[in-house]
């Protein structure tokens, strides 16, 4: 019950600022997740015509209470997909989000079998031969000597 | 079956690399002087690429086709390009004067605010045809090395004279406007 009770404190906490991010978000948070379309560059690394530009229209929005979403709907509109420094994960752009993590599962796989592989070969162990009977007379002999 | 098996990742490896390397040496021939600006300096007249875009002087959209039979000047600007603004009224100059000899100017705004756009032609009077281009879908294809920068399509739809950089002067822009209407 208490764990119940934690997670669903801990998924709140997590929700609540990130409810309050779309619904007002900050013009630093926009122009780090919105790309300059000339320099191709984050817009708060840009100082390209444009960028400027942009972040004129991002402040104008805020102020008009426009919400993030739809601040970067307005930008691809004009921009196309392009313009998100992050793909949407719908769509083709699913695919920038699905590869990595499958190419991660086939190496995984991979690195897997061969391990395993690798750890059922072993060295070969050779069989223990029997000592000569002379030997093995003159062996006895020398430890009862020390008995 | 081991040695099978190891063969045929081996196979499947060399087969990715393989394919990798051909679509890298496919992407560089394909962008090596194949778009229009890189036919021209070869001395080519290639033909202009189609498009088919927003109107950004009314509804609709204009199709570049729809143009066939005409000299065509396209020029791509964006409003916050200064040297874009300087060349406006030699281009709005230029288009009162040819306009009914059968030329006809397209701007195209590229990578540019749609609103700005509208406010910068409403501002400066432009009274030619504009489209909108904000995803730069035209710039590959023409080899647009950046803003402002003209091209000049004969009646079949080649492209036979480009000025990169601002119109300065008239003559410069009379000379690409006939050699467009001497292609004819």
């Amino acid at each position: 019950m208490r764990a119940l009770l934690t997670g669903c404190l801990l998924a709140l906490a997590l929700t609540v600022p990130a409810a309050a991010s779309e619904q007002h978000p900050t013009p630093a948070e926009l122009e780090s997740e919105l790309i300059c379309p000339v320099c191709e560059t984050t817009l708060d690394t840009s100082s390209a015509r444009i960028a400027l530009r942009m972040k004129a229209r991002i402040r104008q929005r805020i102020a008009a209470g426009a919400t993030k979403s739809e601040i970067k709907a307005e930008f691809v509109e004009d921009f196309g997909n392009r313009v998100l420094a992050v793909p949407p994960k719908r769509g083709f752009d699913l695919l920038a989000w699905l590869l990595p993590l499958v190419g991660l599962a086939v190496a995984t796989a991979i690195v897997g079998l061969l391990s395993w592989r690798w750890s059922r070969r072993g060295r070969p162990v050779e069989p223990v031969r029997p000592l000569d009977p002379d030997l093995e007379r003159r062996l006895d002999a020398e430890l009862a000597r020390f008995e | 079956m081991t040695r099978r098996l190891r063969l045929g990742a081996q196979i499947v490896a060399v087969g990715i690399v393989a394919a990798l390397l051909g679509l890298l040496v496919w992407k560089v021939a394909k962008d090596t002087g194949n778009d229009v600006t890189g036919s021209l300096a070869k001395g080519g007249t290639p033909t202009a690429p189609a498009f088919s875009l927003e109107r950004l002087d009314g509804k609709g959209e204009l199709e570049l086709e729809s143009l066939r039979g005409k000299a065509v000047v396209l020029n791509f600007w964006a409003s916050w390009c200064g040297p874009c603004r300087d060349e406006l009224p030699v281009l709005e100059d230029a288009w009162q004067r040819w306009r009914d000899k059968g030329v006809v100017f397209v701007g195209i705004d590229i990578r540019d605010l749609r609103s700005d756009a509208r406010r910068f032609l409403t501002r400066f009077g432009v009274t030619y045809p504009n489209v909108y281009d904000g995803k730069g879908s035209t710039v590959g294809r023409y080899g647009t090395t950046g803003v402002p920068e003209t091209y000049f399509v004969d009646a079949q739809g080649r492209v036979v004279y480009r000025i990169a950089g601002p119109v300065e002067e008239p003559d410069d822009l009379d000379e690409g406007v006939e050699l467009a209407l001497a292609g004819a």
